[in-house]
């Protein structure tokens, strides 16, 4: 996965929603032991700590756990990241609708683009 | 105890105020910008920390202790110009980093530079600019120091150049030092950084956590820096 940051927003905001994406996608797979902070922070080349305070925000929605010993996981609980899911498709569909009402196409029309455009 | 701390900090040349009143602290475990045009003070406010300056009044406390012998050894230090004798070779300039400080890893500084496929026999003065910032970066970053000061490490050098910097000062800082980073270069930066302190002639005029100031501001450091400043 590309990290490019836009600068105008806050770097640990970015950080939790590519996360959030890769857990969803499977790309980070349900109980996967990921890398430690400074690996992660290492790849995505930011500074250490923001990376600690995007992990603490997936551990607080309970996206990831941590094991006393062992480090950091990806939940197992497959029903938050379903409903996860749900939530950024959501987001998506929304963002998608109001960018096609602002060239006047509206929500049926749209469907018809989906449906043409649907296998790419 | 932070690790760094400056009170009530004044210094003048020939009558004219270059730093007025700066206050600040320095935990331990952060990247701080220190960020400012050319001439607004930054390199003076560092030579006042590395002790290569006095200042007219106030203090400076690292690790609760004045400038000096001891504080020396815990700053791994990058100034603006370089202090390295050019006719020297790599190899010899590594000597000399390992036989001046104690906490100099010489391994790490000898893979890193191998990394570069840098010839450790190679005179410094016939190595390219972007070249010599890289071995110097290497020999600060290859001390385990507790705070890393480093004056405009990206100046004048090219993109690729910039990025493996930012990855060596990433990778490298000893876990829980702190790192003060001077420039004018701030859109390059901006990404590692965990605070940010503005200063304008001579003074602080605004100290705030990088993600913070972001969000206040709906807005780069780069760009709320360029309305500040605005000429």
């Amino acid at each position: 996965m590309d990290y490019i940051f836009d600068n105008e927003r806050p770097i640990y905001i970015q950080l939790v929603e590519k996360l959030r994406t890769q857990i969803v996608s499977g790309e980070l797979k349900q109980g996967e032991r990921i890398p430690s902070v400074r690996e992660l922070a290492l790849t995505a080349r930011v500074n250490p700590n923001t990376m600690q305070k995007a992990l603490a925000e997936l551990e607080n929605e309970g996206l990831v756990y941590t094991e006393r010993t062992n480090g950091k996981f990806i939940t197992k609980n497959k029903e938050l990241i379903d409903s996860l899911k749900k939530q950024l498709a959501k987001e998506k569909v929304i963002n998608f609708l109001k960018d096609m009402k602002n060239i006047g196409i509206d929500y049926k029309d749209a469907i018809i683009y989906l449906q043409e455009l649907g296998g790419i | 105890m932070e690790l760094l701390e400056c009170k009530h900090l004044y210094k003048e040349f020939d009558g004219k105020q270059v730093l007025k009143d700066i206050n600040f602290k320095i935990p331990k475990g952060k990247i701080i910008g220190l960020l400012g045009k050319n001439g607004a003070g930054k390199s003076t406010l560092i030579k006042l920390i590395n002790d290569l300056l006095t200042s007219n009044s106030g203090e400076i406390l690292i690790n609760g202790k004045k400038p000096g012998v001891e504080s020396k050894k815990i700053i791994a230090y990058l100034p603006e110009r370089t202090y390295l004798d050019k006719e020297m070779k790599v190899n010899q300039a590594i000597k000399y980093f390992s036989e001046f400080y104690e906490n100099f890893d010489k391994e790490k500084a000898i893979n890193l530079l191998k990394d570069l496929n840098l010839d450790i026999n190679k005179k410094i003065s016939k190595m390219s600019k972007g070249m010599q910032e890289k071995l110097q970066l290497i020999l600060v970053m290859s001390r385990k120091a507790d705070l890393y000061i480093l004056d405009e490490p990206l100046g004048g050098v090219d993109p690729a150049t910039r990025d493996y910097i930012l990855d060596t000062i990433l990778s490298n800082f000893n876990e829980g030092a702190s790192v003060i980073i001077s420039t004018h270069l701030i859109a390059d930066i901006e990404r590692i950084l965990d605070e940010v302190i503005f200063v304008n002639e001579g003074e602080i005029i605004l100290t705030s956590s990088a993600d913070e100031l972001r969000n206040k501001e709906k807005a780069s450091i780069d760009e709320v820096f360029r309305r500040y400043f605005k000429c």
